[in-house]
């Protein structure tokens, strides 16, 4: 079941980045980045059954780390809404020295 | 081996898994996409507790599924996105293709390297976490390490949380030249 | 570093005294830092606002104008002396931390008395440098050879530290003074005491920069910084040479430290090239470093410095660094006879070369110097024919007597400047044609001084008797049975290249003994020429001045005792033989190849011989010598034939010159700096490639910065795609 879980991790993954690439509504792309990083969850559980309790810890730093993202992120978005009225990112170019 | 039960089960909640994960990105509906991903999640969590981390599984339907797929929710809602919107959401449709060649791409050469050097293999009820589980409890398998060896770390992600905190408050805050 | 482990664990010295090693370098460092500190604090005050004013009218200084500048030039003369507001702090901490470096030194001494010093204490400090194969470590070495060096050093040094409180205590730059000079002994310290060619090389160029400092030390006047500029640029030379032997030695040996590379290097094999190669290099370095041929041409020109410098940098300690290297380095030596050959020929012809040269010079710290350089060359000799300890033993009582005739004629120029400065005449207070009789003047002065010169020109029962005779004796009993005899060098067999090496050793005390019987006559004997109103000025110098000069005399009248030969029938035989024997021993014994030294009856006919010819080119002196038609320098008649190529030293410098320093003038002003550096470099790399590659990179990076996210994240995953293909495919 090893080798599954980690297929399907990868599987996940890919379907997760090809969200990124295709969408432009910000918090869609934002939630993509979410199915990424369970992907990756899937992949510490699984190799924790081989390589020791660490894997699961770090999905726990993970899981962290994807909530402080999602709550500043989000801010953010809000925040970039009540100026732009969008959040397509397309019409958003800031990060354009 | 494990057994056909297991078997069917495991294939089966992959399966799904897949399939949400492929209607969440093709939805053009924000909130539709939430919806299935938030089902992705929960065939993840049966995947988790298949694979003996009962906690994670628990903690990935409180924290994922329950609060940051509700955050993300809250959010579409507040700004009332929940309309498929006019303008094109997805790439057309030599953007799909593109992306979908490189996702491909990027899934061969995972598989290429992870074939590479695959562990042992895999029989419900051994391994580390199984053994740990078995000592400690779910709980206490993951506490254990957690509060030893990555004590600072588990220290550090409380102060990245104050600090999101904070970050949230401040950007999310309305301000007066909003106001105006 | 397993044998350091090894010995460091079991050595009778761990945990005694000698744990504290580090303090003795450590010591003047702080001096350093204290004296330094009041120098920076006070140098708004009372820095050196008119050159003339700063550096000439403090009555102290000497006036250590090169001779060639004429000794003119003086400021206005009616300055008052002003002393340094600090001056008193620094009078007692510059000497103190000297003086309590020597206590420590004289403990740790102590303590290695009473033990087995079979091995020597190695006092790790720190990892210096670990990287990869090469790993160095901050570490000192307690034996006897270094022992016998930082006791000269912290000794002679706390001796002439004191002497420099009267002599240079109304200079305006004082705090400055001490503090290099406190610098300058830590890091000869560090040199002496290093227990690895990177630790000692640390000091080398430490006393390098030092010397620098201090032959500059009145900089307002070009021809001192040029003084000080010509010693360091000539040490660079050197210095390569050392680099080089060092890079071999790690590179064939994959170790840097005296243990390490003296276990390893008999591996290499005797006579092979490597080894011969890496101790040609090394003797590169000492050459620069102790101004052997040819490099030895920045030495005299030191003279600039103050006369204590000369005394402690430019006479007693730092130049004799090389020797000291070679003899650490005995190991190696000892494994390559042609190169002990080259270090010996070249030893020997210094010692000739300079000897020729000092019969002629009119400045008297020129004579000394060039009497220094010929005296390097004796060290040389011993070394160089694998008689180590006889090389240390002359470095030791060269110390003691060549610092005290530096000394005391730092104490004549002080004299002679006094008398100048209160008679306003403008004067060359170093030229000896301008002294004469001053024994009148400086009884004591003058009593030492002979002492020192008798032991210089090897007169028996004074100090440099015994160490001179000890050389020249292990020249011509190596010329019989060693195995320096049995190789040829450059198609002379080694056995006639070293009695040649005798002869030239024997002809240079011949003219040793000339030039500094000359200098004593032409100084303190005849008549008095600096005219009528200085005589009355003339007079000792003080107690803090003279206090110095008697222990040295002291030291240069029984510091023989040393080392006593064997066939004397009185006093303790051999002390120092002894003590080196754990360092030097199997070396010197690799050479002899434990043959006998000569026979009693030979050696007596060799003393018999030397004596006599110490005791010749004094009477020589004195009878061909005339102070009584001297005539001042103002007076002095042109010069001609061979005394004119003597009085321009060969003309060295002008063949270096002309061979060396103006080629590499027009080479550098013609093809580097308007070819290169104005052609390829400002016109080409700048102006073209440097402003054009850029305006490309970003006008094709602009167009990249389009502020979309999504472009942002394709070319993200384009990028995770090319890393885990090189994966994939590797």
């Amino acid at each position: 079941m090893l080798a599954e879980s980690l297929a399907l991790s990868a599987v996940l993954f890919s379907i997760g980045a090809i969200g990124v690439l295709t969408r432009r509504n910000a918090i869609v792309i934002f939630m993509c980045v979410e199915l990424m990083l369970n992907a990756v969850n899937l992949t510490f559980v699984a190799l924790s059954k081989v390589y020791g309790m660490a894997g699961q810890v770090f999905v726990i730093f993970v899981m962290t780390v994807a909530a402080a993202e999602a709550a500043v992120g989000l801010a953010i978005i809000i925040a970039i809404f009540r100026h732009k009225q969008t959040v397509n990112l397309e019409n958003i170019n800031l990060l354009k020295g | 081996m494990p057994n056909f039960f297991y078997q069917v089960n495991f294939y089966l909640f992959g399966l799904i898994a897949i399939g949400s994960a492929i209607a969440f990105v093709t939805r053009r509906s924000p909130v539709a996409a939430a919806l299935w991903l938030v089902n992705t999640m929960f065939c993840l969590a049966v995947l988790y507790v298949m694979l003996e981390a009962q906690f994670i599984g628990v903690i990935q339907v409180l924290v994922y599924a329950g609060a940051i797929m509700v955050v993300f929710l809250f959010v579409v809602m507040l700004l009332n996105l929940g309309e498929p919107s006019e303008i094109a959401d997805i790439r057309g449709k030599w953007g799909k293709l593109v992306a979908a060649l490189l996702g491909i791409v990027l899934l061969a050469q995972v598989a290429a390297l992870s074939g590479k050097r695959m562990p042992e293999p895999f029989i419900p009820g051994t391994g580390y976490d199984a053994q740990a589980v078995r000592d400690l409890g779910a709980v206490g398998s993951v506490a254990q390490p957690l509060f030893n060896e990555y004590l600072l770390a588990f220290e550090l992600t409380s102060i990245l949380l104050l600090v999101a905190i904070v970050g949230a408050v401040v950007i999310g805050r309305r301000r007066q030249i909003d106001a105006r | 570093m397993l044998l350091q482990e090894a010995t460091r664990g079991v050595h009778p010295l761990s945990g005694s005294i000698a744990e504290w090693v580090w303090l003795i370098p450590l010591l003047p460092f702080l001096g350093f830092l204290i004296n330094g500190w009041l120098s920076i604090t006070s140098a708004a005050h009372v820095g050196p606002k008119d050159p003339s004013a700063a550096g000439h009218d403090a009555a102290g200084h000497g006036d250590d104008h090169g001779h060639d500048s004429g000794g003119g030039a003086h400021g206005d003369d009616h300055h008052p002396v002003v002393r340094h507001k600090y001056a008193g702090l620094v009078s007692i901490v510059g000497p103190a931390v000297l003086l309590l470096s020597f206590g420590l030194t004289l403990a740790i001494f102590m303590a290695m008395l009473g033990v087995s010093r079979e091995a020597p204490f190695v006092r790790t400090l720190f990892s210096w440098i670990p990287a990869g194969d090469l790993h160095v470590d901050a570490a000192l070495q307690v034996d006897p050879l270094s022992m016998v060096m930082t006791l000269v050093v912290t000794g002679v040094g706390t001796l002439i530290h004191l002497f420099s409180v009267g002599y240079m205590q109304d200079d305006p730059g004082y705090p400055r003074y001490f503090a290099y000079l406190n610098l300058f002994v830590s890091f000869m310290l560090v040199l002496v005491l290093g227990a690895s060619y990177p630790v000692l090389f640390v000091g080398w160029e430490g006393v390098g920069l030092c010397s620098y400092l201090l032959i500059g030390f009145w900089f307002t006047d070009k021809a001192n910084a040029d003084a000080g500029k010509k010693a360091f640029i000539v040490n660079r030379i050197g210095d390569f040479g050392f680099l080089v032997a060092m890079f071999l030695m790690f590179a064939n040996f994959g170790a840097l430290d005296f243990l390490g590379v003296s276990a390893a290097a008999p591996g290499a094999g005797f006579n092979s090239p490597l080894v011969t190669t890496i101790c040609l290099f090394l003797f590169l370095g000492c050459a620069g470093k102790s101004a052997q041929i040819p490099l030895y041409v920045w030495l005299p020109d030191a003279m600039a410095g103050p006369t204590p410098v000369s005394a402690l940098i430019h006479a007693a300690t730092m130049v004799t660094a090389g020797v000291y290297l070679i003899a650490r380095s005995a190991f190696l030596f000892s494994l390559a006879p042609v190169a002990q050959l080259t270090v010996a020929f070249v030893g020997g012809l210094t010692a000739l070369f300079a000897a020729t040269i000092g019969l002629k010079q009119w400045d008297i710290k020129k004579v000394l110097a060039y009497s220094t350089v010929s005296q390097l060359g004796y060290m040389f000799v011993g070394v160089g024919v694998g008689a180590y300890t006889a090389g240390v033993f002359h470095l030791v009582t060269h110390a003691f007597f060549k610092a005290l005739l530096f000394l005391g004629s730092g104490s004549v120029i002080f004299a002679m400047h006094r008398a100048y400065h209160a008679t306003h005449n403008h004067d060359d207070a170093q030229d000896m044609r301008n002294m004469g009789g001053l024994r009148r003047y400086m009884p004591v002065t003058f009593i030492l001084m002979w002492i020192a010169t008798l032991a210089i020109a090897g007169i028996p029962v004074f100090a440099g008797f015994f160490s001179k005779d000890e050389i020249l004796g292990a020249v011509f009993a190596r010329a019989h049975e060693s195995t320096l005899a049995q190789v040829s060098w450059l198609g002379i067999p080694g056995s006639a290249l070293l009695f040649i090496i005798y002869a030239m050793g024997l002809t240079a005390a011949l003219l040793t003994a000339i030039y500094m019987t000359r200098m004593m006559l032409y100084t303190f004997h005849g008549p008095n020429r600096s005219g009528e109103k200085e005589q009355s000025h003339l007079a000792e110098a003080p107690w803090v001045m003279t206090g110095p000069l008697v222990v040295l005399g002291v030291l240069s009248l029984f510091g023989g005792w040393l080392n006593l030969p064997a066939l004397l029938p009185v006093g303790p035989i051999g002390v120092l033989d002894h003590w080196l024997e754990p360092v030097v021993g199997t070396a010197t014994n690799a050479v002899t190849g434990g043959a006998a030294e000569v026979a009693h009856g030979t050696e007596w006919a060799l003393i018999g011989a030397a004596v006599a010819i110490a005791v010749a080119g004094i009477l020589i002196a004195i009878v061909r010598l005339k102070p009584e038609r001297l005539v001042p320098k103002a007076q002095a008649p042109e010069e001609h034939g061979i005394e004119r190529v003597l009085l321009n030293k060969y003309y060295v410098d002008e063949l270096y010159d002309r061979v060396v320093v103006r080629p590499t003038v027009w080479i550098s002003r013609n093809v580097l700096a308007t070819g290169v550096d104005e052609g390829i470099i400002d016109k080409l790399l700048v102006t073209w490639v440097g402003t054009g590659i850029p305006r490309l990179f970003g006008w094709f990076g602009s167009r990249l910065q389009s502020g979309q996210v999504g472009t942002y994240a394709w070319v993200l995953l384009i990028g995770v795609i090319a890393v885990l293909g090189a994966f994939t495919l590797r």
